[in-house]
């Protein structure tokens, strides 16, 4: 990293950064300060000006040396990564405020940028406030002596699995002294690995972004989901590991859309946002997002919160049986539902509707846009949704019917074998996979402008995202993961990620109190057999 | 652990040895074969429980159910019999005969009837008679804190006790029964002294299971059976062996060898390599039935009327050796245990991972043996990793 010396950073004091000197700041009449600070080392400095073109968010411009807008970085790190002498630090711009228990500083900052503006702030990704994750309070267990380790480099392990609705029992009838199975399987999918991939919509992210996180999904054997954004022509060879998504919008939606998918998904709430629809702006409805969509350019794609032909669970039965109806019963039906309070008995309801699929997204999932307001302050974790979802169904005695996804804030393997073994029949990953198409986690997604190429529509953005390379690195992700999974499989003695699924027992809580633990249904450590 | 014994509030997790014989034509003999089978595997338990279950040994009593059932007290004597007298016909009850030895000590009161539910109270409760006594089972079971019925099957009975196993064979006079089928059971438990109910066989209706392992994925197995109304209360791995194979084999209705196929599921590239059909039902057992899947090291008997069947988990982690000689077909952890029992067979195999080994009475093809019997694709060749 380059020196950040004193007086070389280029925010809101003029006169005084490395060729920051040349425009003096706009200098509001009110407080409000940059969140970063962009410095630069004048003397490392090769003047490629690589840095200025690299901002996406035009928060650099170039008057005989590169000039920062301090208002306008994001903290995305791009212009540091591209600096080929190491001439740039972004940090975190730490304001010396008096210091106050419950003003914090983001408080502050948005009082006065609400106090300027008077709207509702808008933010990306997932919830950033300090919520307990409880996925750091559950430990998982290992085999010592009395049962046997596995090793997965030595011995076979499957993590293949199935999603959707599965028979309670398998009737057998005897055919020349061979048992054959009498029973009729509906459609289902198989997945190599329990990880599937979340619903991020073209146009919420870029086709390119789309695009590697389909081929990704091919290549490992797992499914992508389209989001509420249709099918682009040149995803369509991708088409049969997708969900295709049918969201309060309707956007893209229409019989071969429907029937080109491996599954169609009823999007009725997202994590990030429960309750709340959706909003693409005009600025990001390109020709190819407009004709995938079927919408006019430049329009704002407006989803309801609700769907309007849904408002209640028998509603929801019908769309789930007219979905069926338009594919011929071929492909399983997924509902999607944000996490609530009341998220168990409204899935035993999604289930009982017919649903094959329910996709639980908790409340630290993330999103391409929602009121920040939302997004901090809505919704259960996932930990206790998928709990008592999968106990709910057990109890009514219909967990069969229809697989559980959890998603929102699946970390790493171990989020996902926590996920697993609390109940889930796989986890599906969204920032996981942006991350490894380069995103650093700004939260600026709702503005279209990622310098990363990903959640942008801007051809010179977007074009930064190779897909191929992008499809490896997810790729890797999944692979590196499933690794992982193998791992901990073989450390609890077992070869089938099916003796981990719901088994609460090979999970241990440390410093949750005895109602989280009942609901989670899990033992705190200490306990044994 | 209670005054009585029966501590329920933790999940025993053991090592074992295990040793079955069965006659093919029904030839009946006594229990000493059995015993100097099991005695061979003494260093494979502790001390800590062991047990029988022997087949057609009440035929004069036949198509009665022979319930035995254990008292600590005369309290809860009183109770359970209550419970009998309403339920059933009970046509004989008598002490069951023992003989003191020193390596069983304090036994509670062991007792046998000789039941058979009143036709009118059967067709009023619509039941089967076999779920008919089984309901009243796990009720003397679950409700009477000192009572437990250890055996209600029909011409068939089971005996276990804390001590070694070839002491309890002494304790209960096995020399003095006869029995086409034999199966034992010496037990290593880790950590719980032994308790006399939960000593093996574990037994429901006219199946018994003896069983070595532990079950790794007992949590869900334990979940999945509780859909189906099972209550796991004894809280030991054999209890979950038995309800599923009764889920599987009795209220499913999958044939003996698939419900094997279940437990020890093969492998997906196994699966991918059988032909078509075949492929069909196994890749759907595995979607069904994968809670039901038993992971980790495993090696059982279980026997019911006729039939007696050895398995052993998908990667075989603990061992099980088949032999026959002439109409017999002998299954045990070891060779040496076999040799007890018989002691120049004429075969002697190691089941491969998840082959079930299946003796039937009046078939004298054993299932699983090499060459004869074995299942055209249902034993497995475990996949390199």
């Amino acid at each position: 990293m380059g020196s950040s010396s004193p007086g070389r950073e280029g925010i809101g004091r003029p006169g005084e950064g490395a060729r920051a000197s040349a425009r003096p700041r706009r200098v509001p009449a009110y407080r409000r300060s940059a969140e970063f600070r962009w410095t630069h080392d004048a003397e490392r400095c090769a003047r490629c000006k690589r840095c200025v073109q690299q901002c996406g968010f035009k928060a650099l411009s170039w008057e005989d040396g590169p000039v920062v807008d301090p208002d306008k970085c994001v903290g995305c790190h791009r212009c540091e990564t591209f600096c080929p002498q190491e001439a740039i630090a972004v940090v975190p711009n730490v304001q010396h405020y008096r210091p106050h228990p419950l003003w914090g500083q983001a408080h502050r900052q948005n009082v006065y940028l609400q106090a300027e503006t008077g709207g509702v702030l808008l933010t990306g990704m997932g919830n950033d406030l300090p919520y307990p994750i409880l996925w750091d309070h559950l430990l998982l267990d290992a085999c010592q002596v009395t049962n046997p380790s596995i090793d997965p480099l030595r011995e076979p392990m499957e993590l293949r699995s199935y999603l959707g609705r599965i028979p309670d029992k398998v009737e057998v009838k005897m055919k020349d002294g061979r048992p054959e199975p009498a029973t009729e399987m509906g459609p289902v999918l198989q997945v190599e690995t329990p990880i599937i991939f979340a619903a991020m919509s073209y146009g919420s992210i870029s086709l390119n972004a789309q695009k590697a996180i389909a081929m990704a999904a091919a290549e490992c054997g797992t499914l992508w989901n389209t989001g509420e954004g249709g099918l682009h022509e040149e995803l369509k060879p991708y088409a049969d590991r997708a969900f295709v998504q049918c969201a309060s919008g309707r956007f893209g939606v229409h019989a071969d859309y429907l029937n080109a998918g491996a599954a169609i998904e009823i999007k009725i709430g997202q994590g990030a946002k429960p309750g709340i629809g959706g909003h693409l702006p005009g600025e990001k409805v390109s020709a190819a997002v407009s004709e995938t969509r079927m919408i006019p350019v430049g329009s704002d794609a407006l989803s309801p919160a609700p769907q309007h032909d849904i408002y209640s669970i028998e509603d929801l039965k019908q769309l789930i049986f007219a979905l069926k109806e338009a594919t011929n019963y071929e492909k399983p039906v997924s509902v999607k539902i944000a996490a609530v309070h009341n998220v168990a008995a409204i899935a035993s309801g999604i289930v009982r509707a017919g649903a094959d699929m329910v996709y639980l997204d908790g409340f630290r999932g993330g999103t391409g846009a929602a009121p920040t307001i939302i997004r901090d302050h809505l919704g259960i974790p996932i930990e206790i949704a998928i709990a008592v979802v999968d106990q709910q169904l057990r109890e009514e005695g219909i967990r069969n019917r229809a697989s559980i996804v959890a998603a929102g804030g699946i970390r790493s393997s171990a989020d996902a074998a926590k996920a697993i073994a609390l109940g889930a029949d796989a986890v599906a990953v969204g920032t996981a996979a942006l991350l490894a198409l380069g995103c650093t986690l700004c939260q600026k997604c709702y503005t279209g402008k990622c310098s990363w190429g990903i959640t942008t529509q801007d051809p010179r953005l977007t074009r930064r995202l190779d897909p191929y390379v992008g499809s490896k690195r997810v790729a890797n992700l999944v692979r590196g993961w499933s690794a992982e999974l193998e791992e901990i499989l073989g450390a609890m003695g077992v070869n089938a990620v099916e003796s981990l699924r719901g088994s609460r027992e090979r999970l241990r809580a440390v410093g949750l109190d005895k109602t989280t633990l009942e609901i989670l249904g899990v033992k705190p450590a200490g306990v044994g057999a | 652990m209670s005054d009585s014994g029966f501590d329920r509030d933790r999940r025993s997790v053991s090592g074992c040895g295990l040793s079955g014989m069965m006659s093919l034509t029904g030839e009946r003999v006594t229990g000493e074969a059995i015993r100097d089978s099991i005695a061979i595997l003494h260093e494979r338990s502790n001390g800590l429980g062991g047990g029988f279950a022997a087949y057609g040994m009440y035929p004069h009593r036949k198509d009665q159910f022979a319930l035995h059932i254990m008292y600590y007290g005369a309290e809860a004597q009183g109770q359970a019999e209550a419970v009998l007298g309403e339920a059933f016909d009970v046509l004989h009850d008598e002490r069951i005969p023992t003989r003191p030895n020193p390596g069983v000590v304090d036994p509670p009161d062991l007792m046998r009837y000789f039941v058979l539910p009143p036709a009118g109270k059967l067709e009023e409760s619509g039941m089967s008679a076999e779920d008919y006594v089984l309901a009243r089972v796990m009720r003397v079971n679950s409700e009477i804190p000192d009572a437990f019925v250890f055996s209600s099957g029909k011409n068939m009975g089971a005996f276990k006790a804390v001590g070694y196993a070839e002491d309890i064979a002494d304790f209960f006079r096995l020399e003095e029964y006869e029995a086409y089928i034999w199966i034992a059971h010496g037990r290593f438990p880790t950590n719980t002294p032994g308790w006399w109910a939960g000593a093996h066989p574990f037994t429901l209706l006219d199946w018994a299971v003896v069983h070595n392992g532990e079950i790794s994925s007992y949590g869900i197995n334990k979940r999945y059976l509780e859909m189906f109304g099972y209550q796991c209360t004894m809280r030991t791995d054999t209890e979950v062996m038995a309800y599923l194979l009764d889920l599987l084999i009795r209220r499913h209705g999958l044939p003996v060898e698939v419900a094997c196929d279940v437990l020890a599921a093969p492998f997906w590239e196994q699966i991918e390599r059988m032909p078509e059909e075949k492929q069909r039902l196994y890749t759907m057992l595995r979607q069904v039935y994968g809670s039901a899947l038993v992971n980790g090291p495993f090696a059982i008997i279980f026997a019911r009327d006729g039939e007696m069947v050895g398995v052993n988990d998908r990667i075989k982690l603990r061992p099980l050796v088949a032999a026959r000689k002439d109409k017999w077909l002998y299954i045990s952890s070891e060779e040496a245990g076999i040799r007890g029992m018989c002691p120049e067979p004429d075969l002697v195999w190691a089941p491969r991972a998840g082959q079930p080994v299946i003796g039937r009475l009046g078939s004298d093809v054993v299932v699983g043996e090499p060459g004869v019997g074995e299942t055209a694709g249902m034993g497995q060749e475990v996949p390199s990793g």
